[in-house]
């Protein structure tokens, strides 16, 4: 069959499951910046078991491997009274566990803050919180978009792995096409192109377009 | 904790610890092959060839920016297509080595555009050939930095070796799949891989962190 | 380590309370010592420069007013309240973060590097502090930012950001952020030390204008002998973290009489 038409014949099923794929990629971005900022702000925090429970968090999804996360979410979870659809188990997992890796960024982020615009904010007499808010926290999210952006990748990337919970993404149908037709330079090298597209000439233009954003209020463009 | 089977724990065990030792062997290999192709894909961009350059850059993009998964089914399942049979070991280790070499070959090109632009000076004043220039001067000094990031990853590609399984592997996870499918029982299997899991990436990891705190302090000024 | 408390009035009571005292303030870092025992009071409306090689604690001095940095004994007191303690059943106690966001209103600061916010104009940075701190509405915070700018001669490049002036036009909009708190006490932490010499009047004239104001006590570490000559009811000259000599500019710089003060001065005059 040509390659060409191959893609007619299958290009619903990709486009299914490219949906799907997006989908997981754009919620489990939302789990992994609210668990990035929550577990990097509380890493910091001055109590110590405020702290621990950050750093227990962080080492147990830095520590293990997504795949066998997913497993353990979808198979395991359910023994302790927590069943959950596996769309969700999916994009909240890849979450949780790129969430891990953000929360690093996040610290990294607020640390390079000059100290000084900690002290002329005390000095203003301003509250943690304002502090917080009006002058670290933007200037933080400055300088974390650039690695943010990698992350954003391998989110993506990771999203593929959620085929292995039987989520209707592309991966899987992908692997589908693979088994009925055994064409598997075309199923799989269109599934390759996909991903390539969606990396190279969607998230990273969209997040190097955020930074240029941040940096013009930031008055340095 | 929820009906833990704790004879089941120490009837599996053996099976799952076996495995473990071929995940490592996976992780080990792939890395090998990963470190050498790094450099090949890093060195292959500075040469003063355009289109060489050009090529390897796209490649390693193109490598760095798809899923680890898919290339893996890539390299499985279309050598056959094509009369090309791999075991699922060598397709793996080639996947793994070549995606790993990807990345590295970024942590590589990193550490060498860190040695000021003086070496090469002096080097060229000296009449080094390139080769002898990038044996002697330049990769030694480029080394220090890039070892962080080299680290990093072999702790990366052994949490990413669970995706063999899916070619039939015999590590880990596949292990955990076979065993839960057999007796219907996932809670140990799964739990164990973790704790396994965590057991040796996270003292990896820490020990990673230490030696990359005295390299730094051992360079002193550099940071 | 408890310190005896009772030798430290819970408040400053009678006629021609200081402004400022720092009575018996002793702050370690570690085994290093930088102020020792120190005694200072400055009366309201004074301006006082402190000068002095580096490591004397002179910044420090600063820095504690400011509540950058902690204590380690004695008691600093503002218009008559203490700032490092509060009263607690008759007591002093170390003060909670309450206490010290009421007194710190009070103080002022301008850094050596200005710490303007860089995402925020010249007159955002100005009505920042009034609006979020002070409650001001938008209105009465520019009103007041406005005329603070003006004061510094700042005020056509209210809509600048920091990273688009000069370091001593950041400066100046620095004093006037500070200056929008209408506090009582001013800092400045050698405000001139990072600035290339040509501009360096201009940041000092408008500290001239701001001496004539006689509300507004001063403190100022600077390494500007002359400028200090000119502005200062008094100068102080810090060594080892204590007050080695102190007294009006002429007193002290024209005829000092400890040894210490005089090798500075000569080195600082050699410098220059």
């Amino acid at each position: 069959m040509p390659y060409l038409e191959f893609l007619e014949t299958y290009s619903g099923r990709f486009l299914d499951g490219t949906l799907i794929t997006l989908g997981q990629f754009g919620l489990a971005v939302v789990v992994a910046v609210i668990a990035a900022l929550v577990s990097g702000l509380m890493k910091m925090a001055r109590f110590k078991a405020v702290r621990g429970i950050a750093v227990v968090y962080i080492e147990i999804f830095r520590g293990t491997s997504l795949l066998v996360q997913l497993y353990w979410f979808y198979f395991v979870l359910p023994l302790f009274g927590i069943t959950m659809d596996k769309f969700t188990v999916g994009f909240l997992t890849v979450g949780l566990c790129y969430g891990a890796y953000g929360a690093e960024l996040v610290r990294g982020a607020i640390q390079s803050v000059p100290r000084g615009q900690w002290e002329a904010a005390l000095a203003l007499n301003m509250s943690t919180a304002q502090r917080m808010r009006r002058v670290i926290l933007p200037q933080a999210l400055v300088a974390i978009l650039p690695p943010w952006g990698n992350l954003m990748i391998e989110i993506l990337k990771g999203t593929a792995l959620v085929a292995l919970i039987s989520v209707a993404d592309l991966m899987f149908e992908t692997r589908q096409i693979n088994n009925n037709t055994y064409l598997s330079a075309q199923a799989f090298g269109t599934a390759l192109i996909i991903y390539y597209i969606f990396a190279r000439f969607m998230v990273t233009p969209i997040m190097r377009w955020l930074e240029r954003v941040m940096a013009r209020k930031i008055g340095r463009a | 904790m929820l009906d833990w089977k704790l004879d089941f724990t120490w009837e599996i065990l053996p099976r799952l610890l076996a495995a473990a030792g071929n995940t490592m062997l996976a992780a080990g290999g792939g890395y090998v092959v990963a470190v050498v192709l790094g450099l090949v894909f890093a060195l292959a961009q500075r040469t003063p060839s355009r289109l060489l350059t050009f090529v390897v850059r796209e490649l390693v993009e193109f490598i760095r920016s798809t899923p680890l998964l898919l290339q893996i089914f890539f390299i499985y399942y279309v050598g056959p297509q094509f009369g090309l049979r791999l075991s699922p070991w060598s397709a793996g280790l080639i996947a793994i080595g070549l995606h790993y070499a990807a990345y590295l070959s970024e942590v590589y090109r990193g550490g060498i555009e860190s040695v000021p632009k003086g070496q090469w000076e002096a080097a060229r004043a000296i009449n080094l050939s390139t080769a002898k220039t990038y044996r002697r001067i330049i990769i030694p000094q480029a080394l220090p930095p890039a070892l962080a990031g080299m680290g990093n990853y072999l702790v990366g590609i052994f949490k990413d070796t669970p995706m063999l399984s899916v070619i039939g592997v015999a590590e880990l996870m596949h292990a955990a799949n076979s065993i839960g499918a057999e007796n219907f029982r996932y809670l140990e299997p799964y739990t164990i891989v973790g704790l396994i899991f965590l057991a040796i990436s996270l003292p990896t990891a820490w020990l990673l962190r230490r030696f990359e705190t005295a390299l730094r302090r051992n360079m002193g000024l550099t940071r | 380590m408890t310190h005896d408390m009772s030798q430290y009035p819970l408040k400053l009571e009678g006629d021609n309370v200081p402004m400022v005292r720092f009575q018996n303030v002793t702050k370690k870092y570690g085994n290093l010592t930088v102020l020792d025992g120190l005694n200072l009071d400055v009366t309201e409306g004074e301006m006082v420069t402190i000068i002095g090689p580096s490591g004397s604690g002179k910044t420090t001095v600063l820095r504690m007013l400011m509540t950058l940095e902690t204590i380690d004994s004695g008691v600093i007191y503002v218009d008559g309240e203490p700032l490092t303690h509060m009263e607690k059943n008759g007591r002093l106690v170390r003060a909670n973060a309450a206490h010290l966001r009421k007194i710190r209103s009070k103080i002022g600061m301008c850094f050596q590097h200005f710490n303007l916010f860089p995402h925020m104009t010249a007159l955002g940075n100005c009505i920042e502090g009034p609006m979020q701190v002070l409650g001001l509405s938008r209105k009465e915070a520019e009103e007041r930012a406005l005329e603070l700018l003006d004061l510094v001669g700042m005020a056509d490049k209210r809509d600048q950001h920091p990273s688009r002036l000069s370091g001593g036009q950041q400066q100046r909009v620095a004093i006037a952020r500070a200056l929008a708190m209408r506090p009582k006490v001013m800092l400045f932490d050698e405000v001139t030390s990072a600035l290339d010499p040509e501009v360096i009047s201009e940041v000092t004239s408008v500290i001239r204008g701001l001496v004539d104001q006689h509300n507004l006590t001063m403190l100022m570490v600077t390494h500007q002998i002359g400028f200090a000559r000119e502005i200062s009811d008094r100068i102080c000259f810090f060594y080892s973290g204590q007050i080695e000599e102190q007294g009006s500019p002429e007193m002290l710089l024209d005829n000092p009489q400890k040894e210490r003060t005089q090798q500075f001065l000569s080195a600082v005059l050699e410098a220059n």
